[in-house]
């Protein structure tokens, strides 16, 4: 595979990023709005909202101008450098800024300057594993400002909120976690979280959670039930899309965990607006050809 | 309902939290760097007398010698809660459009000055843009980068819901108010 054909494949990635919601989000939104009732400021605010995913798959443009973080997950082959992985990814992704697919979205935090192309220290984030498999797989997020701005991180215990260090005092956080967001964070909104780690490896952690599909179940049944009560008991708040009241304030809530130092006890909260922007495909590095979408149905 | 520019503060006081209004006009885009640049002093580049702010950070990109839309959703409005009240005040701006909601500064400011708290669907980015029918300017570019610069916006029938109102009615408090309660019911 030449390099500038790897380069058209990532741009296609940002563009479908941007463009199209992932089908198992808009159907979670879709139930969303059937649920709201007629007349009401959270139907009209989800029916604006499903008008726009449809309104930037058609018109191949930024589902929502905030076009976010950049993050990328990669898992590539040996005979694939991540060298040479990461400069296409950025060259892709200056092509992107410049066709309008990506914002100008990346600020010298000290002077203020914004470098134009999404290029900067730290900018895009890029994370790379190298593994044993033929093909190259590739998964993209964008991740908005509003609602990285939301996200919390609680150090266990926490007395004003009676947590302690085990999963009830986790609860605590997560619910406190959304009352705080109320609609700041462009809600109905998604939560990716990390019980323990650092805190630098427990939000990194936490933002991985949102690779997995919104209806898949967790692998431990403690976590599998700890995740539906609280899109339960979130909804039961009465929050509602973009914090005008209704009963979908959560489409879901994904939980990991990491082991902590005896000392420590994290408790990371991610939050995604419903503008859940993530895609991903399998590629062969031989033809350069895609070979799966990943959240495709 | 409709709301149509001139935008006075008598059109302004009519509205309450609630309303789902559309708005027909010029809008100007404004952000962090603004917000702070007028705060501390900075001439406004715009007559912003009877105007509505937006807050947002657009898309936007020339297309044959004209800027054109492509993507133009509010931004979070509660970081400008420092500097939005004294804006209102000092230069007779009458509305905001945002998402999220502001605090009491901002919504004294809506009561004294007759001015009006806007939400619009947080990254509705499409629905948005297609409303925003003309783009005769933009300022402050050079000095603040694309999406923090002051875009003219002329638009039709921009949809928002009015949020606080200058009858000192906020949704966000009463929405706050009642999860809270929940919330410690939950707890």
């Amino acid at each position: 595979m030449e390099a500038k054909v790897l380069r058209s494949q990532l741009l296609e990635l940002i563009r479908r990023t941007s463009a199209n919601l992932p089908p198992d989000v808009v159907r979670s939104i879709d139930k969303g709005w059937r649920r709201e009732k007629k007349g009401s400021t959270a139907k009209y605010a989800l029916g604006v909202v499903r008008d726009n995913i449809a309104l930037a798959r058609d018109k191949s443009l930024p589902l929502c101008q905030d076009t976010g973080t950049i993050i990328c997950y990669a898992e590539l082959p040996r005979t694939l450098s991540p060298k040479v992985f990461r400069r296409e990814f950025e060259k892709a992704v200056v092509e992107a800024t410049r066709i309008g697919y990506l914002r100008q979205n990346s600020v010298d935090s000290i002077t203020g300057r914004n470098s134009g192309n999404n290029l900067g220290p730290g900018s895009p984030v890029v994370h790379i594993e190298d593994t044993e498999a033929r093909n190259v797989t590739v998964r993209l997020m964008l991740k908005g400002g509003g609602c990285e701005n939301v996200g919390a991180q609680y150090s266990l215990p926490n007395t004003a909120l009676g947590a302690g260090r085990d999963l009830e005092g986790v609860r605590r956080c997560i619910l406190d976690a959304i009352q705080q967001a109320q609609g700041k964070g462009c809600g109905p909104g998604i939560l990716g979280v990390c019980v323990g780690g650092d805190r630098g490896t427990g939000y990194v952690a936490s933002k991985e959670e949102f690779l997995r599909l919104l209806d898949d179940e967790n692998p431990d049944p403690r976590l599998a039930a700890l995740e539906k009560r609280i899109v339960k008991e979130a909804n039961s708040l009465g929050i509602g899309p973009m914090g005008f009241g209704g009963a979908t304030t959560l489409l879901g809530c994904k939980i990991t965990h990491r082991n902590r130092l005896p000392a420590s006890f994290f408790v990371s909260v991610s939050y995604m607006c419903w503008a859940f922007r993530r895609d991903g495909f399998v590629l062969s590095p031989k033809t350069g050809r895609v070979t799966r979408w990943l959240y495709k149905d | 309902m409709l709301l149509e520019a001139p935008f006075t503060e008598e059109k302004i006081r009519r509205l309450k939290v609630g309303d789902i209004v559309e708005i027909s006009g010029l809008l100007f885009t404004g952000r962090d760097a603004v917000h702070k640049y007028l705060h501390d002093g900075g001439k406004p580049p715009v007559d912003l007398k009877n105007s509505i702010i937006y807050h947002c950070g657009p898309v936007v990109v020339k297309e044959k010698g004209r800027w054109v839309v492509k993507a133009a959703g509010p931004t979070t409005s509660i970081r400008e809660e420092p500097y939005q009240g004294d804006l209102m005040r000092r230069f007779k701006i009458r509305g905001v459009i945002g998402k999220g909601g502001m605090g009491p500064k901002t919504l004294a400011a809506c009561r004294e000055v007759g001015g009006c708290y806007f939400h619009a669907v947080g990254g509705a980015a499409q629905v948005l843009a297609e409303r925003v029918v003309d783009v005769p300017n933009v300022h402050l570019m050079e000095e603040f980068g694309s999406p923090e610069a002051v875009w003219e916006f002329v638009v039709v029938r921009f949809p928002v819901v009015v949020t606080m109102d200058s009858h000192g009615g906020s949704l966000h408090k009463v929405v706050e108010d009642a999860s809270q309660t929940r919330l410690s019911g939950l707890l």
